[in-house]
């Protein structure tokens, strides 16, 4: 008889209590204050968007284009290696973004982590929200908004590398001759979400 | 640069083989060694050596864990009217003939059995474990599984 076979038969694989078991993990972890970065996905209009918060708050949501591990990976190696598939700290920001994609939002009322944008990057990001629902500007009047009329290059770069977009509307950025312009989800996702609010 | 994996990926890869082991070692009171053992190790993740055996590393925290669980519940085998119930008394996956037979040997059999076999940790990570020498830990699982086989036959004769 082969006892390594018999060993294995008697301590099967059981996924389903391993996950009862991660999830209490998850819930531990937090409670320790050791879960530094949450997260979860959630379905959407513009695909899956993986959603990850620290203590502070919502700090990424990416695009499926831009691979959810990849985008695990650099949280990891740029916040902490602390990271655990926690969805109930996201609870909040998966109904709002619901509620946004239903068409019954207008705005986010969530706390916000900003340590992946700096500088005037953040300072461009931060104004984005004072563009109405609905509405759009051009990268120049973004630059405007940000206190530095000139900076129309630095303006779109802030606006291509926002790590919070949906929430932070940097998809009501266009450009000045009214054409989209890029989008870190793909033009046309850019495009469902401006429909999206002409719609609403 | 790429630093080290999430942790998620590690409780991915890995989860299994720990719980796996508790199961081994302690029966029905694996869950909490399990959770204890991850809850350990995700605070002193960041601090690992990016080429430790994360294997070993987890197994060593839990043979750790396993040692405080077994001595809390020796503080606690005072007798009590009303047991408190235990949810996981039918679902361990771990019973059955041999998993019985493994739970009778003298602990270091039991676990050098564990870490090798079901662990998969070569003998130098068992006896950094167990303590002693590589031969000795080797000595330890042979004797184990040499009990379990004897165990088997007399089971399937009776």
């Amino acid at each position: 008889m082969n006892i390594d076979a018999d060993l294995a038969q008697a301590f099967p694989d059981t996924p389903e209590h391993l996950a009862v078991l991660r999830e209490r993990l998850a819930a531990a972890a937090d409670s320790s204050g050791l879960l530094d970065v949450a997260y979860r996905t959630v379905d959407s209009p513009v695909g899956p968007l993986l959603l990850a918060a620290t203590e502070q708050g919502l700090v990424r949501i990416a695009f499926a284009g831009e691979g959810h591990d990849a985008v695990l990976q650099a949280l990891s190696d740029k916040i902490s290696s602390r990271v655990l598939h926690a969805p109930a700290r996201l609870d909040a920001a998966a109904r709002e973004l619901a509620e946004y994609f239903a068409g019954q939002r207008r705005g986010f009322d969530l706390p916000l982590d900003w340590r992946l944008a700096a500088g005037f990057r953040r300072t461009v990001l931060s104004h984005l929200p004072e563009i109405g629902y609905g509405h759009t500007a051009s990268y120049a009047a973004v630059a405007r908004l940000a206190g530095n009329p000139r900076a129309i290059r630095a303006a779109a770069s802030a606006c291509a590398t926002n790590p919070l977009p949906v929430v932070v509307p940097c998809h009501r950025v266009v450009l000045s001759d009214g054409r989209i312009g890029n989008y870190r989800g793909g033009p046309e996702a850019k495009r469902t979400l401006l429909t999206l609010e002409e719609a609403a | 640069m790429t630093g080290k994996q999430p942790f998620e990926a590690i409780v991915a890869a890995h989860g299994g083989t720990v719980l796996r082991v508790c199961r081994a070692v302690l029966g029905p009171d694996a869950d909490d060694a399990w959770s204890e053992t991850f809850l350990s190790a995700m605070k002193a993740y960041p601090d690992l050596p990016a080429d430790a055996n994360v294997e070993a590393w987890l197994v060593t925290i839990a043979h750790r864990k396993a040692i405080d669980v077994t001595r809390a519940a020796a503080r606690r085998a005072v007798p009590v009217a009303d047991p408190p119930e235990r949810v996981t008394e039918d679902e361990t996956d771990g019973t059955g003939d041999i998993a019985e037979a493994l739970a009778g040997l003298p602990t270091k059999q039991k676990l050098a059995v564990a870490y090798h076999y079901l662990a998969g940790l070569p003998y130098a990570e068992v006896a950094m474990i167990l303590g002693g020498s590589t031969d000795a830990a080797r000595r330890a699982a042979a004797d184990g599984i040499a009990s379990l086989r004897k165990n088997a036959r007399q089971g399937t004769h009776q």
